[in-house]
């Protein structure tokens, strides 16, 4: 694997960019078992309707791990110094999920040069899920 | 209602395992196929002890390992049919590997109240350390509680 040194982004640089297949049920039961986040809000139909919701929905973190993985396939897992997200917009079943990642602004430490990326994760339609950043070292 | 009487209220500790199995079932989960995640030899070459966990999964091993993950909802007397997920952070210091145990302890630092007390943002925090007592992270979840409004 690449050293994170030899990453020289410039500020506006897309970094990370990566498209996820269509949420599913089978996806969030499996992610209830794989997460241990057992809310059953996120598989079971009869208790999201009682809480007020037309149908289950994603866990954040699901979404917040797809958005990780965008982010790993492009960065070191151990370049990220810090892994932060707003969870803007409930993502619904069928959510087609596209994570991107800018350089946002480039950090010059005492003991290591580091970057700032803006994240976004947005559905099919533009709405954005998640926005965020990540600090990583260059 | 939660108010600022909780902030400071700390949480039993959990102690979670990183086991290689249920990581496999993560990475199969979310269609990981980055080989450090997944191949010894991969996050050897990477400078890892063993594989690595994705950036996330400080949060699912909390969870898991929990004797009740939703214990701090029940302290707290929060019906979990009313709470969303609004903002998560994770500082890493140093890496979390397949075989390592960590401890978790979490505390409330924050209770804010919004849209007039519609909702309440509930801010837990945990230091998250290794069998070796090395401070490898730091996770911040943000809950939303959305209140029941009585006119």
């Amino acid at each position: 694997m690449s050293a994170a040194a030899e990453i020289h982004p410039a500020v506006g640089a897309r970094l990370v960019y990566k498209q996820f297949p269509p949420i599913t049920r089978h996806t969030l039961a499996l992610y209830c078992g794989a997460s241990g986040d057992h809310n059953p809000m996120h598989v079971d139909l009869d208790f999201a309707r009682a809480a007020g919701f037309p149908d289950v929905f994603a866990h954040g973190m699901l979404v917040m791990a797809y958005l990780g993985q965008a982010l790993t396939d492009a960065v070191p897992p151990a370049a990220i110094r810090a892994f932060s997200v707003r969870f803007a917009a409930i993502t619904g079943l069928g959510a087609e999920l596209t994570c991107e990642g800018h350089v946002a602004e480039l950090i010059a430490g005492k003991d290591e040069r580091r970057a700032r990326l803006a994240l976004t994760t947005t559905d099919q339609n533009g709405e954005v899920k998640l926005a965020g950043d990540a600090i990583i070292v260059l | 209602m939660v108010d600022q009487s909780a902030v400071g209220r700390q949480f039993p500790p959990v102690v979670a395992q990183v086991e290689p199995g249920r990581l496999r079932y993560f990475c199969n989960t979310l269609g990981e196929s980055n080989p450090v995640y997944r191949d010894a030899g991969a996050a050897q070459a990477a400078g890892y002890a063993a594989l690595p966990v994705p950036p996330t999964y400080l949060f699912c091993l909390e969870m898991m390992d929990a004797p009740d993950p939703f214990a701090f909802l029940t302290a707290l007397d929060i019906d979990l049919a009313r709470v969303l997920h609004g903002e998560q952070r994770f500082t890493y210091h140093a890496p979390v590997v397949v075989g390592d145990t960590l401890t978790f302890k979490p505390r409330i630092t924050g209770v804010t109240d919004k849209k007039g007390g519609a909702m309440t943002l509930i801010v837990v925090e945990a230091e998250v350390t290794n069998q070796h007592g090395v401070h490898v992270a730091d996770t911040a979840r943000t809950i939303v509680v959305r209140n029941v409004v009585t006119s």
